[in-house]
């Protein structure tokens, strides 16, 4: 058999992108799973922060920690609470050690003792990740290792993410970061493995004052959703055009 | 749960005033050392482009040098990312399903289509010496030569054909190859550029510019890095040469070093111009719009910071080199000494960027502390400290000297053309 260098060459490159060509480049779905990903989902998780009620005791860190194995005393956590306390002089003074996790039993914030007689205001904002419609942490993923589910959750897949943490820094919230054990990028994702199973999340449950509810904003009769739609509430940083869905009642313009 | 627990990031940030519980320093040395090293990558050879394509005929020593170079630089700009990934061994990833509205995804893509640009302008530049070096060892004894032998045999891809028309064809490859490879090497560079600009939560890094900044600081870089090391070559050339007893060779070897190097310094001076104007136009519209993030950036600036940036980066790194380089009367020693004083500027710039955007906290009412990790404890440690860093610098040199015993990028045949 006759065979030129040319053509030799022309068949290397050619059987070896053929050969390259990884099966798993395709995806087999059934009907059933093509109908569900194109339906038009019923459900749009959301979620409803009563900073008035909360009281900075932590159950909910606690609790996220227990249900979402992070471990305890590892100093990274899904959900925190914050504490803010402005002063009279117009400082604004806000710590959340451990996450709140402890609750918050020290006067001190940074090292500063604060005098009640001082302060003009204090409350506790409890943060979350806010399950962005326009989540930049998705956008800039490398391998789309964290996506957004069609019922609007973001979620990661640990197989898959390659830990370069480029949504950690994309993420205006602070909200991820890597998990100590598993070592990919991690989030707080409304505990998907449970409200999907008609359970609320672990925060939600442990949260004694009513401070956190969760929302399906598909449904009108949703009675957080009728909160949500019909009454003043706001959002964090929408400066960056994320469209978080974590609505807060009573937000002071002094949270960061 | 008997599995080690260690939280990304604590062991080199210090957090001061309220900063959220997940902020630390994600991105660290590496990061700091992978658009360094990109830049020198770009640099060198946007260098050895001025020679292939605009005929720079003075660069034409240094031009060959440098295309070398930047492939032995090449390899290292990728090293520091693979150090830096928690989990490398899904490094390949990215190239197995890339996700395109990440800027990072288009890294292996960018990458080796740059690698490949590299690596056939060499072949096309070489090839002729590679026939040469077949019929030369063809009958020579020994382990050594008879595996260059070997070598050789295989990098001429049995392209075997040295009359004057293939080498004309080859010139014109080299020549083309080089005016697309600056376009791709600009590319790989503002690219870089852009996975930090276009990351909106960093109020330090989001900014058009950041692209054409880096870029410019890249080909300042690369050039730096280029004349140093063949200043340093050259010198040890003649060095031995005087040893030797070849007075007059060595003379020739100095003659030649100076008149290249008066000519890339003036390219250099140009970039560093355009480099500077670019980031003083980037801070004087910061401070001028004082948007709501400005209050912090001040107040790292302009205080946490100050030595860093406008010490090092601007005064010793840019400044002092700049009027070292312009000073008539112009000594080996003196351009030495600028150009080592403008490649730590370039790092600095890195280093400003990628540790000073994450000196502040998101809730911009704290800040990150940044202490690189000197004596490594562990693996972690190692990777994200000083000995990960000198690694990575190191490598290039290794490497350079390994595929310059193939590709002799110094060697100055006489009578060649």
């Amino acid at each position: 058999m006759s065979c030129s260098r040319r053509q030799f060459l022309k068949d290397v490159v050619g059987g070896g992108l053929v050969a390259a060509l990884p099966a798993s480049a395709f995806v087999f779905i059934s009907s059933d799973e093509a109908k569900a990903a194109l339906a038009e989902t019923k459900v749009r998780w959301a979620f409803l922060v009563d900073t008035t009620k909360c009281t900075g005791c932590g159950f909910c860190v606690t609790a996220c920690k227990n249900e979402n194995e992070i471990p305890f005393d590892a100093p990274v956590t899904r959900t925190w609470v914050e504490r803010y306390v402005v002063t009279k002089d117009g400082q604004t003074h806000a710590d959340s050690p451990m996450g709140g996790r402890d609750g918050f039993t020290q006067r001190e914030i940074h090292g500063q003792e604060i005098e009640p007689e001082d302060i003009d205001k204090a409350y506790f904002v409890p943060k979350l990740c806010n399950q962005c419609d326009n989540p930049a942490c998705v956008q800039v993923c490398p391998v789309g290792a964290t996506y957004q589910t069609p019922d609007g959750v973001v979620l990661i897949d640990r197989e898959w993410c390659i830990g370069c943490g480029y949504c950690i820094m994309a993420c205006p919230y602070g909200v991820r970061f890597f998990h100590p054990v598993k070592k990919v990028a991690d989030k707080c994702n409304f505990c998907y493995h449970r409200i999907t199973k008609g359970l609320q999340p672990a925060c939600v449950q442990s949260c004694a004052f009513g401070a956190r509810r969760i929302a399906n904003l598909r449904d009108p009769d949703d009675p957080v959703t009728k909160i949500i739609t019909t009454e003043r509430v706001a959002v964090l940083k929408d400066e960056y055009g994320t469209k978080p869905n974590v609505f807060y009642i009573g937000l002071d313009e002094n949270v960061r | 749960m008997n599995e080690e627990i260690i939280v990304h990031g604590v062991e080199w940030t210090v957090k001061e005033l309220f900063v959220y519980p997940n902020e630390y320093i994600y991105w660290s040395i590496q990061i700091v050392m992978y658009p360094y090293m990109t830049g020198l990558v770009a640099g060198a050879f946007v260098l050895s482009s001025l020679y292939h394509v605009f005929g720079q005929e003075q660069l034409k020593d240094i031009a060959r040098f440098s295309l070398v170079f930047s492939l032995a630089l090449l390899p290292v700009a990728a090293l520091p990312l693979l150090l830096h990934l928690q989990q490398p061994t899904r490094a390949m990833e990215p190239l197995l399903t890339p996700h395109f509205t990440s800027a990072i995804s288009a890294f292996g893509i960018v990458f080796t289509t740059y690698a490949l640009i590299v690596l056939s302008e060499i072949w096309f530049v070489y090839r002729e010496y590679f026939v040469n070096q077949i019929s030369v060892l063809k009958n020579a004894r020994g382990f050594w030569n008879r595996a260059r032998l070997v070598v050789y045999r295989i990098l001429t891809f049995g392209a075997h054909d040295l009359s004057e028309e293939a080498l004309r064809v080859d010139h014109k490859a080299a020549k083309i190859l080089a005016g697309i490879g600056i376009p791709v090497a600009c590319f790989l560079h503002g690219y870089a550029g852009f996975i930090f600009g276009s990351v909106k939560a960093n109020a330090l890094w989001m900014s058009p510019l950041m692209p054409v900044i880096f870029i410019m600081s890249a080909v300042v870089s690369g050039i730096a890095l280029c004349m140093l090391t063949y200043i340093v070559i050259m010198e040890l050339q003649a060095f031995r040469l005087r040893r030797s007893g070849s007075a007059s060779q060595a003379g020739e070897v100095k003659g030649a070093e100076s008149e290249i190097i008066t000519q890339a310094a003036r390219y250099l001076l140009g970039f560093l111009v355009a480099a500077i104007s670019l980031e003083l136009l980037d801070l004087i519209f910061r401070g001028y719009t004082a948007m709501k993030s400005w209050d912090i950036l001040r107040s790292v600036m302009y205080g946490k910071d100050f030595v860093n940036i406008f010490v090092l980066q601007y005064t010793l790194g840019n400044l002092v080199p700049f009027i070292l380089l312009l000073l008539p009367g112009r000594t080996v020693r003196r351009t030495v000494l600028a150009l080592v004083l403008v490649l730590f500027g370039v790092f600095m710039m890195r280093w400003n960027v990628v540790i000073g955007g994450q000196a502040f906290s998101l809730s911009f009412s704290g800040y990150m502390h940044y202490h690189i990790p000197v004596i490594p404890h562990s693996l972690e440690t190692f990777k994200e400290g000083l000995f990960g860093a000198l690694t990575v610098a190191a490598t290039p040199f290794v490497l350079f000297w390994l595929i310059n015993k193939f590709v002799p990028s110094l060697r100055r045949v006489p009578g060649e053309t």
